[in-house]
């Protein structure tokens, strides 16, 4: 028997007044997958994350997070769940150390000073552990943002653009990161991005999207075999100026 | 009994008070932000105490009605400030952009209202202590001397704080930071109808009716009825509790109202205009 996914999203749609926002998509993510969610800018890629997340209702549609329908039963997963993105911030007057017990004390973390210390060491933050979150440096920043959405080590974390505005090598580290969490903790990740390199990197299934449409969905290698190109950069520029391989593309439901 | 963790209305107090030690860490880390807290009710004090001082000298009336106006600035400030400290920690996690982070964690809007309930009564007191013991070294008027009136003033005037910070911060979840002016405006739309400094039947006959269905109103006549002839009126206070358990039932559910009109518009999403 197959395994119930970790996300499920079933002919989802989002209006906001005349602009359909997200238009008719379905995809489902088996547990333990890293899905990439590629699109430009207004494709839909953040509103079918915050969907996902509870954060906005659906106007038609549904989503599951590990068997739970969002938003109307969210509370059941989201002690499961988290969060990055680097258009919200966490308090910048905190230290780093009080932002990261806050937010374990609200998803109830056993052991949080050992918890914030591991993260530390992992995330290399000793350093400005106590040092006021706003005068941190964007990569600093980032780094905290990760160690607060891996506090609950969640089960289904979903990023959005992690790796915005950082230095090459900076990225490169926080990918690593990501790669290290994703192999020892086994969760779900769906990772939206407009870094083709990250998301080939990081992803075992590519989603890419078009004016709140799934243009596209298949495995890293198969995309670029099937357009006949050499990186996923090619294949995106292919999608969005809707030529090339796309005609022959048939969109599956890889977790099913 | 707590309901089940998954439940909506589950109530876990380690939340709530995660959120208010979140809100003592930023108190801690800013002097003006603690010295803001001060400043205005004691502005405010002098103000109203040298006024008191001055027409107690020169009307027999003020001369018997001593501390009637410090009396009644220390009470509208309860009401002003218990409201500010509510939404001024609200509007923290906008400008912080830190309100997405906490809709994805499991606190619910219920604790998370408590947590704000909580630190409107910690900003209180920061604010407030001073002031009032400035009233009985500066003006010798002893708030404290009220007694358990007092404690039933405070209840009313915090309930009905309560409401209009529930009420504004709701507001704010749905239309974004350009309601914020609504957070510093709106409780003065109450200070004239409230009769904060004059009695009731100073207002024109329609509008003591509009006067009589809000709960402070109910406190300032006490107030009068006890600094000035020294009888404290319980069915005033009994009349305004009853209001106030009224309109923060209607505030609760107005703001988990447009917490979901918020979800459906998509405005958790940013805290900006």
């Amino acid at each position: 028997m197959l395994a119930e996914p970790a996300i499920a999203v079933d002919r989802l749609v989002k209006i906001y007044g005349s602009t359909r926002a997200v238009d008719d998509i379905s995809f489902a993510l088996a547990p333990g997958s890293v899905t990439g969610l590629l699109g430009g800018n207004g494709a839909g890629k953040t509103t079918t994350i915050a969907m996902i997340l509870g954060l906005v209702a659906p106007s038609s549609g549904r989503v599951k997070v590990l068997g739970a329908e969002m938003p109307r039963q969210r509370y059941q997963v989201l002690q499961r769940m988290n969060f990055e993105s680097p258009y919200i911030d966490m308090p910048h007057r905190l230290t780093v150390r009080q932002n990261l017990t806050v937010f374990g004390r609200l998803y109830a973390i056993a052991d949080l000073r050992a918890r914030i210390a591991e993260l530390a060491a992992s995330l290399e933050l000793e350093e400005f552990l106590d040092r006021p979150t706003g005068k941190l440096s964007a990569g600093q920043k980032t780094r905290v943002a990760l160690a607060k959405a891996l506090i609950n080590a969640p089960d289904v974390l979903l990023l959005d653009e992690p790796t915005a505005s950082l230095d090459p090598d900076t990225a490169d580290w926080v990918r690593s990161r990501l790669e290290d969490f994703r192999k020892r903790h086994g969760a779900t990740v769906l990772l939206a991005s407009h870094n083709m390199a990250e998301v080939e990197r990081l992803c075992d299934r590519v989603i890419m999207m078009k004016r709140g449409r799934i243009e596209d969905d298949d495995a890293p290698q198969r995309l670029l075999a099937r357009y006949g190109r050499d990186t996923l950069e090619e294949v995106f520029l292919d999608v969005v100026r809707g030529r090339g391989g796309a005609r022959e593309a048939v969109p599956r439901e890889a977790a099913q | 009994m707590s309901a089940p963790a998954g439940s909506a209305i589950a109530f876990a107090p380690h939340r709530v008070a995660a959120m208010v030690l979140r809100y003592l860490y930023l108190l801690r880390s800013s002097c003006p932000r603690v010295l803001e807290l001060i400043y205005w009710p004691t502005m405010q004090l002098f103000v109203w105490g040298f006024l008191q001082l001055y027409v107690s000298q020169n009307a027999g009336f003020f001369a018997r009605a001593g501390g009637m106006f410090i009396g009644a600035v220390l009470l509208w400030d309860i009401l002003f400030r218990g409201q500010l400290g509510f939404s001024v920690s609200f509007l923290e996690e906008m400008w912080a952009r830190n309100l997405g982070n906490l809709m994805i964690s499991p606190l619910r809007p219920i604790e998370f209202v408590a947590a704000l309930m909580i630190m409107s009564l910690v900003r209180l007191a920061v604010g407030m202590g001073p002031v009032t013991l400035l009233a009985i070294a500066v003006f010798g008027f002893n708030i404290y001397g009220l007694g358990l009136a007092l404690a039933a003033f405070f209840a009313n005037l915090i309930l009905t704080s309560w409401s209009v910070g529930i009420l504004v911060s709701g507001v704010l979840l749905r239309n974004g930071m350009g309601a914020e002016s609504l957070a510093w405006t709106l409780m003065f739309v109450l200070m004239p109808l409230a009769c904060v400094y004059y009695p009731v039947t100073t207002l024109p006959t329609w509008l003591q009716v509009v006067s009589w269905a809000l709960p402070p109103t109910y406190v300032f006549e006490g107030m009068r009825a006890l600094v000035i002839s020294h009888e404290f009126r319980a069915d005033l206070m009994v009349q305004a509790f009853g209001l106030n358990a009224l309109y923060f039932t209607a505030a609760v559910i107005a703001f988990l109202q447009l917490l979901n009109s918020a979800r459906r518009n998509g405005s958790l999403l940013q805290s900006g205009e």
